[in-house]
């Protein structure tokens, strides 16, 4: 996976294709079932953020290691509207279309590093860590 | 062209088996489809069996919510079964709890479930 481009997020195909890469590559990284489950989850999230608000993005999907552990980063990325407050749009229940608002506070709870990065105007920027255990 | 869910009929409850990983068109389909045949088969119970699901984030979640409302509006009981197990614990950490959702560990028991929520008075 690593080396490999971005994944591109255009249609509601490439939302799957990016669960079945983020899977792969958490079954390779010696992810348990349910941790595999909740980083999947977790990027359908940011993926189908990226094509509902920004009209489509990118995923980069990145097999990471520090001295003990393995773990997955994602970095999702478009250049859509962007989001004008974070901290707003990180509260459970908040959103701005028609879903129930836990797409980016419920993936933060299902990841283990979190970073939210959005420039209005300009795109958003979503880097999740997941480490194996 | 888009794949449609087969929903098989027995007795008076439908019952539908999600294979693999779905689009969502394919849920937003299935719930057309499954609103479609319990007005034609006059159905009174759905059995919608999950157990081949290995995610379900919030779009499939509040559809499956969706679904069983639209359901109950035409008479018809709906019971999701077999959830796996990581996939409760995903939901629930995500903030969905489907607490509108009737569910049976499998489809035996779904099929006990709705026997027993048709006897009792609503
Ligand atoms: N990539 C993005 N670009 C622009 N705005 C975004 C992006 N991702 C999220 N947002 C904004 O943040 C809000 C909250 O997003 P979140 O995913 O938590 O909930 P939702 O998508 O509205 O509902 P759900 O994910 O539960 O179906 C969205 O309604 C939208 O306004
Ligand atoms: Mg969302």
């Amino acid at each position: 996976m690593t080396g490999d481009g971005p994944l591109p997020i255009v249609s509601n195909a490439d939302i799957v294709a990016v669960r079945q890469q983020v899977r792969t590559a958490a079954v390779e990284s010696g992810f348990s079932l349910i941790d595999q489950t909740k980083v999947v989850t977790a990027a359908s999230e940011l993926a189908r953020n990226a094509l509902v608000y920004a009209g489509g993005g990118q995923v980069r999907i990145e097999v990471v290691e520090n001295a003990r552990r393995r773990g997955l980063r994602l970095e999702f990325h478009d250049e859509g509207p962007g989001i004008p407050d974070v901290e707003q749009a990180l509260t459970d229940g908040w959103t701005t279309g028609s879903g129930l608002g836990l797409g980016l506070s419920g993936s933060r709870r299902l990841v283990d590093e979190f970073d939210l990065d959005s420039v209005p105007g300009k795109g958003t920027t979503v880097t999740v860590t997941k480490w194996a255990r | 062209m888009m794949e449609r869910i087969p929903i098989l009929k027995l007795g008076d409850t439908l019952i539908v088996s999600i294979q693999g990983d779905l689009e969502d068109q394919g849920v937003l389909a299935l719930q057309e489809d499954l609103a479609d045949k319990v007005v034609m088969t006059g159905a009174r119970g759905v059995i919608i069996d999950i157990s081949a699901v290995e995610i379900v984030d919030s779009y499939i979640g509040r559809m499956l919510a969706t679904i069983a409302d639209i359901l109950r509006m035409l008479d018809a009981d709906t019971v999701v079964v077999g959830m796996r197990p990581a996939v409760a614990i995903t939901l629930v950490e995500l903030g969905l709890s489907l607490g509108g959702v009737r569910t049976a560990l499998d489809l035996e028991k779904g099929v006990a479930l709705l026997d027993h929520v048709r006897s009792t008075p609503r």
